[in-house]
């Protein structure tokens, strides 16, 4: 190494002078000092994938768009929890996070016209237009979700409307959005660009070049995605987005009987040569927010590693990923990642074996596999639909779950499952004010049953109240 | 004897009666009526009503045996007066002066109060009860300063992980009620800085009644005429204007045994021990009439908020606002509900009758501040003013809850037991078709029946809809006990599809 790092420094400098610790002791925590104690990244040592299409060398770490800060000061008078997300993007950080990302070497961001209540792409677009259009690679999707949007005039305009809000002239890589959804998920598909021909539309773009790459992201239905490969030949693919992570590995469908199997969906695409560009690797934050025990197990083998790192070396570890998306809302999250990816330190066998016994022990938990990513929301009643999940996932992963009243600690979690439900979702957006109209259920990327999920949760809260549990 | 102990003992006993129902008023969390909501049965009126004759025996034999001392001690009202004057005496000392007692306008007051409890019309009656007209001070005036401090003491524990104190909406309850407080206060405070007791000795039923067996109290003060210089020290510190020092003269029917008079003399003239014989003069002359000081009585329009059910047709249901769907899309507006005016109004389970109730009720609002669920709220109804009754748009009446029954002092909720009151009919609900999202939005739903907890609510399939999927409640009245559930989780804004009416006898199911 040509440059010494400060970490490498201290490194050094602290076995000099371990014997002299003693009389140092009152300068350790020093603020000049490392101050952290977990691993730094190492600038210039992002570890980069070649996208065999286009010879692109994108950074295996790719900022996903779609959790970017806000300014919590103005979020609307009295709003708690999620009602605070409504408050505006806090540019300035999202600006300083980018700076820093490609800093480091990060060159993927990934966006769409939905995310962010659709501010992001503005956002993104204000951030990377500071730097030269060839530092990085813009990712954006064909988010034609709503039927307003399905006319070939509706979904073209969305197309021109994210080049002039990320202000450029081409897309680098172009996505139809998360396909598979809706109750027929192939008459969506049908709905959504066959029948606009959109997607003619978007494979002319690739011809002009406005695209530079074509690809999909698929959630749901296993028939659809399916479909699109069998059609690669026709189409050619550049890449292909698919939700993985050590959980979705083996569990995707046990999870919820709808979903596929990571695994599956992975090889599938390494089968074809096609690279796959990964989303939730971190499960909305859920694998960074696991139970005490599971953070223990972590660190007695990587005690610098943060929790979310394995889960993104899991990813990483796969050759044929271009990239692992993450939707980084703060400061550190953008920090912990970098030091994860510069350089990625691929797992071990020894270690995938680990994480795959941290992941049965994740789904033994029996959370419910909400990702917060939003796309149910707004629910036509009012509901907070990711803030009921998130919270009742909480409460599992804290320990405040009670099985019985058997239990030594039932009264105290008692309290906080409850103190903690009315302070994280009001009670006019609780569970019990599910309908069950459904509107929700086919907008879900993970296919969660909502409104039967609704009825447990709920059923939970009533068995504490009436104490009957 | 120490000349001020007897005022030190009054002090102790008064400070932990006053700070202990204070307290019991403000707690919200169902803790503390455990420990004491036997202070609120010990109160005099609330016995009466309750026909609880232990403790009216017990009263009146303390009344007997030390004279009005549950004025100075037991009753919250008596003691909260004792303070106003207090904070007075450190900028005025020695202010009083002795007035003979103005017995018509006293056994008016009573016979008013005895004549409007008869007639039924407690609603006036209870303008006049001392321990009610406490609680209304605290439950409207100091409940939501308590329940603002709380609230920044959850933020706080919120902000360290902690469960320790949770958020307690603050929300006024009924507008006539915290005027009647604000009135109430107004006017005891003025008259008890000017003139100590004057509402006790002359307005207060509880106090007339006791003052019929404290002139015969076996302990009394007793001005001893050898010792006693005439100084009038006693006469200017005795906040009831009941001694006459220069003739050595004590009213006992107006004398709460303070023992303020005795802390003062100089001389140590005045003990406090059996005298035979009865000194006090009965029927004197009220030479000097004090201003009436009766209550206003306010004007009670219906709160705008409030709609009658029958205007309901014409407001329909607010069609939700269905926005145009986008993902990622931040929450839906939540239009409040607004409160029902119900033909009969539901009471507490355990009420029995309405008739019942509102017989017994002193409209203290304690039942009020302890519901959990914010259903409780007083009456706005002129003639029963201030009496709980429920309505259902920030919950309903749960089916573990029995807080109201646990506390209230007068028995006009009766205490139930959880599994008495999951099966006590309080009311009845009724389908309001064209309100219903089912009827005007051919939306399913049947959250009313799925939250039902008496399983009163089925969904059937509505007449004419040749889909079979727009079901509508089927309620089952032999079923339905009135709790509001359906009316609570109704999607139905700003009026619920469903909603409950009172019944007039409450019953088992």
């Amino acid at each position: 190494m040509k440059d010494i790092t400060r970490r490498d420094f201290l490194k050094i400098l602290g076995a000099g002078t371990a014997v002299t610790a003693a009389t140092m002791a009152g300068c350790k925590n020093d603020g000049d000092l490392n101050p952290t104690g977990t691993l730094q990244p190492q600038k210039g040592q992002m570890t980069y994938r070649t996208n065999h299409n286009t010879g692109d060398k994108v950074s295996l770490l790719g900022f996903g768009m779609m959790r970017l800060p806000v300014i919590e000061e103005q979020a609307p008078k009295g709003a708690s929890g999620r009602e605070a997300k409504a408050a505006p993007i806090d540019q300035e950080m999202v600006n300083k996070m980018v700076d820093k990302a490609i800093e480091y070497g990060v060159n993927y961001f990934d966006t769409s016209p939905v995310y962010c209540q659709g501010r992001s792409e503005k956002a993104t677009g204000i951030a990377l237009s500071r730097h030269k259009r060839s530092e990085y690679y813009l990712a954006t999707k064909m988010s034609n979700f709503a039927p307003g949007t399905w006319p070939r005039k509706e979904s073209i305009a969305m197309f021109n409307n994210s080049l002039k809000e990320l202000q450029t002239d081409y897309i680098d890589y172009m996505l139809l959005h998360s396909v598979g959804g809706g109750e027929d998920s192939m008459k969506m598909l049908q709905q959504r660009y066959y029948d606009n021909g959109i997607l003619d539309f978007l494979l002319e773009k690739r011809e002009k070049g406005v695209i530079r790459n074509l690809g999909f992201s698929y959630h749901g239905d296993v028939k659809v995605f399916d479909y699109l490969l069998s059609r690669h030949d026709e189409y050619k693919w550049d890449f292909v987005q698919i939700e993985m992570n050590y959980l979705d590995w083996h569990f995707a469908h046990e999870i919820e009987e709808a979903n596929t199997k990571a695994e599956y969906l992975y090889n599938e695409l390494a089968k074809r040569n096609i690279p796959a560009v990964i989303m939730e690797p971190l499960l909305g934050g859920r694998l960074a927010n696991v139970p005490d025990h599971i953070v223990r197990e972590m660190k007695e083998r990587e005690p610098e590693r943060s929790v979310a790192s394995w889960a993104f070396r899991f990813c990483g570890t796969f050759p044929d990923v271009l990239t692992s998306l993450s939707g980084m809302t703060y400061m550190d999250h953008l920090d912990d990642n970098l030091a994860t990816h510069c350089p990625l330190k691929p797992l071990t066998d020894e270690e995938l074996a680990f994480l795959e016994d941290i992941a049965k022990k994740i789904y033994d938990l029996k959370n419910i596999p909400c990702t917060a990513c939003q796309y149910c929301m707004p629910c036509p009643y009012g509901l907070d639909i990711p803030g009921i999940f998130t919270h009742y996932n909480k409460c599992i992963k804290e320990g405040n779950f009670a099985k019985s009243q058997e239990e030594s600690d039932y009264k105290k979690m008692r309290k906080a499952f409850l103190v903690g439900y009315d302070r994280s979702v009001p009670k006019l957006r609780q569970a019990d004010h599910c309908i069950h109209c459904g509107a929700c259920i086919h907008h879900c990327p993970q296919r969660i049953r909502i409104p039967e999920m609704m009825d447990m949760v709920n059923e939970y809260v009533e068995k504490l109240k009436q104490g009957t549990l | 004897m120490n000349k001020k102990t007897l005022q030190r003992i009054r002090r102790v006993l008064a400070a932990i009666f006053f700070l202990g129902i204070t307290l019991m008023f403000l707690d919200f969390t169902g803790t503390l009526h455990k420990f004491l909501a036997w202070m609120a049965k010990a109160q005099f009126l609330p016995a009466v009503l309750a026909l609880n004759f232990i403790v009216i025996a017990i009263l009146l034999i303390i009344t007997l045996l030390f004279g009005r001392i549950y004025c100075s001690v037991i009753c919250p009202l008596g003691v909260f007066q004792d303070g106003v004057a207090h904070v007075h005496n450190w900028f005025k000392k020695g202010r009083y002066t002795y007035s003979k007692a103005h017995n018509i306008l006293r056994y008016i007051m009573l016979g008013i109060f005895v004549v409007l409890m008869i007639a039924g019309v407690n609603s006036l009656a209870v303008l006049l009860a001392p321990y009610s007209a406490y609680g209304r001070m605290v439950q409207s005036l100091l409940g939501p300063i308590y329940q603002w401090c709380n609230n920044g003491l959850a933020a706080l524990s919120e902000h360290f992980h902690s469960y320790t104190f949770y958020t307690k909406e603050v929300w006024m309850r009924s507008l006539p009620t915290l005027i009647v407080a604000a009135v109430t206060f107004v006017v005891l405070v003025v008259l008890a800085w000017r003139n100590g007791r004057t509402y006790c000795n002359n307005i207060c039923p509880v106090g007339t009644f006791l003052s019929f067996f404290s002139r015969f109290s076996w302990f009394k003060m007793h001005i001893n005429e050898e010792k006693c210089i005439q100084c009038g020290m006693c006469t200017k510190n005795c906040k009831a204007s009941c001694i006459d020092g220069k003739n050595g003269f004590v009213d006992y029917s107006r004398c709460v045994t303070c023992g303020n008079c005795m802390a003062v003399c100089p001389k140590e003239a005045i003990e406090y021990k059996h005298v035979k014989g009865n000194p006090a003069p009965v029927g004197a002359n009220n030479h000097s009439p004090l201003p009436a000081d009766k209550k206003t009585e306010e004007t009670v329009d219906t709160s705008k908020r409030a709609f009658l059910i029958g205007s309901a047709v014409a407001l329909g249901t607010a069609a939700l606002a269905q926005e145009k769907k986008k993902v990622d899309g931040g929450l839906a507006f939540i239009e409040d509900k607004v409160m029902l005016v119900r033909k009969t109004p539901i009471v507490p389970a355990g009420a029995g009758s309405l008739q019942r109730f509102r017989n017994h009720c002193t409209g203290c609002q304690l039942c009020v501040s302890q519901c959990p669920n914010d259903v409780l709220r007083p009456s706005t109804t002129l003639l029963h003013l201030m009496q709980p009754e429920m309505s259902f748009e920030r919950g309903y009446c749960r089916p573990e809850c029995t807080a109201c029954g646990d506390v209230c002092p007068t028995g006009a909720i009766q205490k139930l037991l959880k599994e008495e009151k999951a099966v006590t009919k309080k009311g009845q609900a009724f389908w309001f078709a064209q309100n219903c999202i089912v009827v005007s939005d051919g939306v399913s739903c049947g959250n009313c029946a799925r939250h039902c907890p008496a399983e009163a609510i089925e969904m059937v399939p509505l007449r004419g809809d040749t889909t079979g999927r727009k079901l509508i409640p089927a309620i089952n009245e032999s079923k339905c006990i009135g709790c509001g559930a359906c009316e609570y989780v109704c999607p139905a804004r700003p009026l619920s599809a469903i909603y409950v009416e009172g019944v007039e006898q409450q019953r088992t199911i």
